[in-house]
């Protein structure tokens, strides 16, 4: 640590030291200081550097909303491992069968928790649970969007987010088709977005995602996303009858690491209807548009702006 | 130096004198608004956005955004429009107005990047876009590096003034020569960034009203900042030729009023190409069954209220010869850019949520915006003041 470092983080410290107690009386002091988002960079990083590619091709989760149950374990393992704040077991579990639930409203990530479940009904009021987390996007918005390019997709399929880049500006939240980024709004010096890493630090180990591994309704499953896609078509012919023709996360948005199966219209899942050319691509055509006329108008502008200089030179030398 | 502080600073008179002569209503309640608003600043910086805005994870961008950035730089266009027609293409009829529309410029984009400073999370980080970390994907980035060249472009136009107010005047020479070349590049530049305003919400397609989303929205954008920077001219030129009539010299009445219906006909030709454009947009897309229901009906008075009406306005007005209604229509004009800006930035973006959910700022919030603009205002007055601007 040099001295600018050490006097930074001394200045850094003791304003949070300061700030720190309006914020608890908030009650909302937990969400700010999420370390899950930069571990993950660093393991990112370290990666890099020791290991030339990953072999083979990325990683995708099935996602079978017919056989989910509604437990929450997957949240309960979600904020064990990435250690956010947590609850009991129990407490996720009893939520499908309590009155008030927590599923009685449609939620959303937040800077402290990376997956949600939310409960749905089909027609003749049967729940349908339905798990939301990052989809991991083979085209991120997100990543797209950053202006500072804080976001990276990694050949494992994890889109990152780098906190030691991010400017605050919160951009990716707006970009993303799926709402998935979230802030933290409580932390007045060193604010960060947090999301989902598809456990990028477990699957370098060979690991499933820590949703995936504790599921135990078979209804997350984990693999090579050419394999998972293989699978997701399978069971759609095998039992035409249990779901709708569709795999979301397919060609959505230009694919995701992230599929879906579901009984019911995606739509009314709360899920967007999305073109299977990403938003992105309109980005990037704008960005291209406009460079071509910066170039192509400056000849007239410079020959303009040349007219305009010698015709003042000649009347300053009139007076 | 006390006399030179004197002299520059306070006009000729002495400090109490200077004081006394703010002790006036508007003055106090201009006083009042930059207090709360530096209220609002501290408690932003020491506690941070989630205490002090209604910002959440469902709305990430709030008033500041729409306000201070989107609506600031559209109205602070007059550089892009007026000082090109006069700099670069030589319409010296419209001289008098070249000078305090790059003023506005000037004053315009710098109060908004300051007051970006407060919307943005790690504030301190923001020259990492300039020279450290480059997301060249990003449409953010291009708007950072376009205000970052287009404040120095102004900066260029406007230092002849400020040169020779400092009585530098080969300083003064130089930047005068210098100042063709920062209008050239000012046009690129700022017409870049005006469409690139618009471009930001390409990206977030399904999360916007079909009638307000489009892939011509960076078109939009940049015609709606054209004709808010005409409008402002108008206004700017009205309100300063009535305050500070003492100021200019050799005001002709004739003149300025011959120069405004001029500027009124270019408005008008403008606001119909945007009418046109957005109504082939909407037949584009077929999106006439969307003008029904209660957005539509939005749309409509947006669309009705602040384009089409001063249309028509315009058109009876250049027609009479009647000045008093062209600056009527480039009230109406602006107070349209800014219902446009915040209506795509707030209102049609989310629009599908509930109403309970939808985003409206703290008293916070509307303090610091409100506290921008009286910043404005009184930077303006206190460089025509001094400067040789009108």
């Amino acid at each position: 640590m040099d001295r600018r470092e050490f006097l930074k983080r001394t200045l850094i410290s003791s304003l949070t030291l300061l700030m720190a107690e309006k914020s608890h009386a908030t009650g909302k002091e937990t969400q700010r200081g999420n370390r899950a988002n930069e571990i993950n960079w660093a393991k990112y990083e370290a990666e890099k550097k020791t290991r030339e590619a990953v072999q083979g091709e990325s990683y995708a989760v099935l996602v079978d909303i017919t056989k989910c149950i509604g437990c929450r374990r997957c949240e309960w393992a979600c904020n064990e491992w990435n250690k956010n704040p947590n609850k009991p077991l129990s407490e996720f579990e009893k939520s499908a069968s309590e009155k008030p639930s927590v599923f009685d409203r449609i939620r959303r990530t937040d800077a402290e928790t990376f997956t949600i479940v939310n409960r749905f009904y089909k027609e003749d009021v049967t729940p349908i649970y339905v798990k939301k987390q990052c989809m991991h996007c083979l085209e991120p918005a997100c990543l797209s969007a950053c202006f500072v390019s804080s976001f990276e997709k990694t050949k494992e399929g994890s889109v990152l987010y780098n906190p030691s880049l991010c400017v605050g500006c919160r951009y990716c939240m707006i970009a993303c088709p799926f709402d998935i980024p979230a802030y933290e709004y409580f932390e007045p010096l060193r604010p960060q977005i947090t999301k989902c890493t598809m456990c990028f630090d477990r699957i370098i180990e060979g690991k499933p995602p820590a949703c995936v591994e504790i599921c135990s309704a078979d209804a997350l499953i984990f693999g090579k996303r050419s394999d998972i896609i293989k699978l997701a078509h399978r069971k759609l012919d095998e039992n035409p009858e249990r779901y709708i023709p569709h795999v979301y996360g397919e060609y959505e948005t230009g694919g995701t690491s992230w599929l879906y199966l579901s009984p019911v219209p995606f739509e009314k899942l709360g899920f967007p209807k999305l073109s299977k050319k990403p938003d992105t691509e309109k980005t990037a055509s704008f960005l291209f548009t406009v460079k071509v006329l910066e170039v192509v108008a400056s000849v007239p502008l410079v020959y303009a702006a040349y007219k305009a200089i010698s015709s003042k030179g000649d009347k300053e030398k009139d007076e | 130096m006390s006399s030179w502080i004197r002299e520059k600073i306070f006009l000729g008179k002495t400090f109490s004198e200077y004081l006394a002569e703010h002790k006036n209503p508007m003055f106090i309640l201009a006083f009042i608004i930059l207090c709360l608003s530096f209220y609002s600043m501290a408690y932003r910086l020491i506690y941070g956005l989630g205490p002090a805005t209604n910002l959440s994870d469902t709305y990430p961008w709030g008033l500041w955004i729409s306000f201070d950035i989107l609506v600031g730089i559209a109205l602070a266009a007059p550089g892009l429009t007026v000082a090109t027609a006069v700099y670069l293409f030589g319409l010296k009829d419209y001289k008098k107005f070249a000078k305090p529309a790059v003023l506005s410029s000037l004053i315009g984009y710098v109060f908004a990047v300051f007051a970006l400073m407060f919307d943005l999370g790690r504030y301190y980080r923001v020259f990492y876009v300039i020279g450290w970390s480059w997301g060249l994907s990003s449409v953010l980035f291009l708007i950072a590096w376009h205000f970052f060249l287009y404040i120095i472009i102004c900066f260029v136009e406007w230092s002849p003034a400020f040169f020779k107010w400092l009585g530098l005047n080969r300083l003064r020479d130089y930047f005068s020569k210098l100042g063709v070349w920062a209008t050239a590049l000012g046009v690129i530049i700022a017409g870049g960034h005006q469409s690139a305003l618009g471009a930001l919400f390409l990206v977030a397609s399904n999360k916007m009203h079909p009638l307000w989303y489009s892939s011509l929205l960076p078109i939009f954008f940049l015609g709606s900042a054209i004709f808010a920077g005409i409008s402002m001219v108008i206004l700017e030129s009205t309100i300063a030729h009535k305050i500070f009539k003492n100021l200019v010299k050799d005001f002709d009445d004739v003149e300025f009023n011959k120069r405004t219906i001029g500027l009124g006909k270019a408005l008008f030709v403008i606001l119909c190409a945007y009418l046109i454009l957005k109504l082939l947009d909407i037949t584009h897309y077929n999106n006439w069954h969307y003008l029904i229901t209660p957005y539509g009906y939005w749309y409509m008075f947006e669309i009705l209220g602040f384009v089409f009406i001063p249309v028509i306005l315009l058109a009876f007005a250049v027609k009479e010869n009647n000045t008093k209604l062209v600056r009527v229509s480039a009230l109406l004009v602006v107070l349209g850019v800014i219902l446009n800006r915040v209506n795509v930035s707030l209102i049609a973006y989310n629009w599908y949520i509930p109403l309970s959910e939808k985003y409206y700022p703290t008293w916070m919030e509307v303090s610091l915006s409100a506290g921008i603009v009286t910043m404005i205002i009184l930077s303006y007055r206190f460089i025509v003041r001094r400067m040789e601007i009108l």
